[in-house]
């Protein structure tokens, strides 16, 4: 869901005349290789990403369970209705924003100061940023099983570390809920650092120095050169890096199993889609957890103003 | 950009490469004629078709597939393997739990009489009934299995109760076990392993989770047993349970193996678990995380009584051998099934794995009461156990009463069984989320 696209600008697409703009021979040419180059790639997409979207709108509207295909009923927007009007979901529509906003959060501290760190080393630069960049290497799965063995109570190191006995990490909504955010921020923090990076690259060095001279304080430097610069490279890091955190599964699927109320709405769509194998249930869900990506999305570009040409270097 | 000759000729190489890794991949899942996909939950299992292919002088062989380690995820992938008519698929593994579902859908071929008659003689009642729906076999008993009540015999004089002398409670259990100072322990992880015990409690009070006739009924006509004083006493043990001083840490997410863990632990008395323990017993003394002389201190006995009156109903496990509707090959899949599953195979599979044989024949052998003392016991409690609920629609049963039940230290006997029997037939009847 990372395709959302600024609105287009340009000559092109200028606003005022409605007929024909006449193309010279070049833009005609590179239009025509511009389709020729993405067309393949076009099709493809669309043929494994928006046949399944139309199929999932389309089951969602049935009583279908896959076991028992003969009792496939059309239910219009039954399910919809069974979805909405579930405490269930509302809980775990709450997990799911709870989790998002803390590791957004988390990373976005976190992720700047790496940030920071990797762009201002003088010495072993390049073993930093491997370093730093290590965990978002991992598999989603390997390091939620790492941190599940880290604060399990019976052969965790965690419990030792900070002489909490046998407290059960997994036993309680809270506690649970930390460990989840603690393995996902460990986890994408360093993709978030890197897209900082990106923006902290593209500020010259000049405006830094100029506000020095000027006797700015490291603190007024970054607050009011290195931030106000950086805005659009941060906002798109957010956008990122929220619908990412938005569709978390794996690591609580490791970690918890989904047990004492730690499931989110990807998980939802799993016990329905997978688990209870009733696919028109299940289709309701994720179509519902795409439209809540894509306002999320929207609303990111929207209200927020973020600018993606900025992240394509169109500018 | 202009391509450079290298990096061209390298991408038609992996375009071709690609291209013909996709017609091979269409025409040749089989791997020629003999070959049958058998679909394996146990390592074990492997050795016995290694065994059982070099027996058969080639008349077969076998394409081994693992199927994920727990219950659930075993069910997940054969289903969706299964619903998409997967024609590789000749023999699978089923959990006898998930049967039911399985053959309800169309995706298992049924066991001709002939067979039936082959496949059961000899073996033990619960085996037997789990592997049967709607009087036909769907599933030869590879396993049966069934828990016991395990206990250091050094804790007893002091925890006041003797599951020797007799029959004990769950009440009488929590009572010593908190004044010895020493754990109990049981499966409160919200999976099947939940089930499982809400299932034996239920059963072990007189009541069932399902009214009877389910099995037969559309979903949404289907109802729930237990709002009933069966369920309610149920909710009460596990809460009781829960709560006392002697469960062991971590109660509400521990599995089979976290009770056994917590069994072994200084402060461990009393656990029911599967019979298998006593096999990772051996293991753990082998590797040295456990004294030489630990079994010597393990005593075991009839799994415990709700009420003292009331036989218990044991939990009913296993495994069974089903052969796939869309296999191409299901007369041969009979063939080696009957090797897989004949009396040297039950053997093998219960000295390496330590799973309870099927048939009744096994227990008498010489070898395997040498190695399973408890041999009697669990013979006796195969022949008991109480299956889980026969149902068509079991995912949706098991996920209601996993979502109703847990955690067990906070369920109310007074409202829990009310709460999730309404859950169990909303879900059912596709009104309600789990």
């Amino acid at each position: 869901m990372s395709t959302v696209e600024a609105p287009p600008r340009g000559p092109a697409t200028a606003r005022a005349p409605r007929r024909r703009i006449r193309l010279t021979d070049r833009a005609r040419h590179e239009r025509n290789l511009g389709w020729l180059l993405a067309g393949p790639a076009f099709i493809a997409m669309v043929a494994v990403t928006g046949y399944p979207i139309l199929n999932a709108l389309w089951l969602s509207m049935f009583d279908y369970r896959l076991t028992d295909p003969g009792g496939r009923e059309f239910v219009g927007l039954g399910n919809y209705t069974t979805i909405l009007t579930d405490g269930l979901f509302w809980q775990q529509f709450g997990v799911t924003s709870l989790i998002t906003v803390v590791t957004v959060a988390a990373e976005l501290v976190l992720g700047f100061a790496l940030a920071m760190v990797m762009h201002r080393a003088l010495y072993l630069r390049t073993a930093l940023r491997t370093a730093i960049l290590v965990p978002y290497g991992i598999i989603t799965v390997v390091s939620a099983y790492a941190w599940a063995y880290a604060f399990s109570n019976t052969y965790g190191f965690v419990n030792g570390l900070f002489g909490l006995g046998e407290f059960d990490w997994f036993g309680g909504t809270w506690s649970a809920l930390v460990t989840v955010c603690v393995a996902e921020i460990w986890k994408t923090t360093p993709f978030m650092s890197l897209l900082l990076l990106a923006g902290l690259a593209q500020i010259p060095d000049d405006y830094l120095e100029a506000a020095k001279v000027d006797g700015a304080t490291a603190w007024q430097r970054v607050k009011r050169v290195i931030l106000p610069n950086m805005k659009a490279a941060i906002m798109v890091a957010l956008l990122f890096r929220t619908l990412d955190a938005f569709r978390i599964f794996d690591s609580i699927f490791i970690m918890t199993a989904g047990a004492q109320g730690t499931e989110t709405l990807s998980f939802l769509a799993y016990r329905q889609t997978i688990s209870r194998v009733m696919v028109g249930l299940g289709s309701a869900v994720s179509v519902i957890l795409a439209i809540l990506v894509v306002i999320i999305a929207v609303m990111f570009v929207k209200v927020f103003k973020t600018d993606l040409s900025q992240q394509r270097g169109e500018r | 950009m202009v391509l450079e000759k290298k990096p061209r000729r390298w991408a038609c190489g992996s375009a071709l490469v690609l291209f013909a890794s996709v017609l091979t991949g269409c025409g040749g899942e089989d791997g020629g004629s003999t070959t049958l996909t058998y679909y394996i939950a146990d390592a074990a299992q492997e050795d016995v078709a290694t065994r059982c292919a070099a027996e058969s002088g080639g008349a077969y062989s076998f394409n081994i597939q693992r199927l994920p380690n727990t219950a659930a995820g075993g069910r997940e992938q054969l289903l969706r393997r299964l619903a998409a008519e997967d024609r590789s698929m000749d023999i699978v593994s089923v959990d006898p739990p998930f049967m039911a579902e399985f053959a309800n859908a169309g995706f298992l071929r049924a066991f001709t009489d002939q067979e039936r008659q082959e496949f059961s003689t000899g073996v033990l009642d619960g085996p037997l009934v789990q592997s049967t729906f709607r009087d036909t076999l769907w599933s030869a008993p590879l396993y049966g299995n069934t828990q016991l009540l395990w206990y250091r015999k050094s804790v007893l004089r002091e925890a006041g109760v003797d599951p020797s002398a007799g029959p004990v409670t769950w009440d009488q259990l929590i009572e010593g076990a908190t004044r010895a100072g020493v754990t109990l322990a049981a499966q409160g992880r919200r999976n099947e392993s939940l089930m499982v015990w809400v299932n034996a409690l239920v059963s072990s009070a007189g009541g069932s989770i399902l009214e009877s006739g389910a099995e037969n009924l559309p979903a949404d006509e289907v109802k729930g047993g237990l709002d009933t004083p069966a369920g309610e006493v149920a909710t009460r043990i596990m809460r009781d349970l829960a709560v006392s001083p002697a469960a062991p840490a971590g109660f509400s997410t521990a599995g089979e193996e976290d009770s056994r863990s917590a069994f072994q632990a200084p402060d461990g008395g009393f656990m029911v678990n599967w019979p298998y323990v006593w096999a990772a017993f051996d293991a753990a003394i082998e590797e040295g995380s456990l004294p030489a002389d630990f079994k010597d201190d393990v005593g075991w006995a009839a799994y415990p009584r709700v009420d003292a009156g009331t036989e218990s109903a044991a939990p009913s496990g296993g495994l069974g051998l089903s052969i796939s509707s869309f296999s191409r090959k299901p007369d041969l899949a009979v063939e080696a099934i009957r090797c897989l599953a004949n009396a040297q195979s039950q053997k093998d599979f219960m000295k390496t794995a330590g799973n309870p044989a099927a048939l009744a024949s096994v227990f008498d052998d010489p070898e395997i009461r040498d190695l399973f003392p408890m041999a009697d016991q669990i013979r006796e409690g195969l022949d008991a156990a109480t299956p889980r609920p026969v149902s068509p629609y079991y995912g949706d049963v098991t996920g209601s009463i996993q979502t109703a039940f847990h955690p067990p230290d906070s369920l109310a006997p007074g409202a829990t069984p009310r709460e999730g029997n309404e859950l169990l037939e909303a879900v059912l009847s596709n009104r309600r989320l789990i």
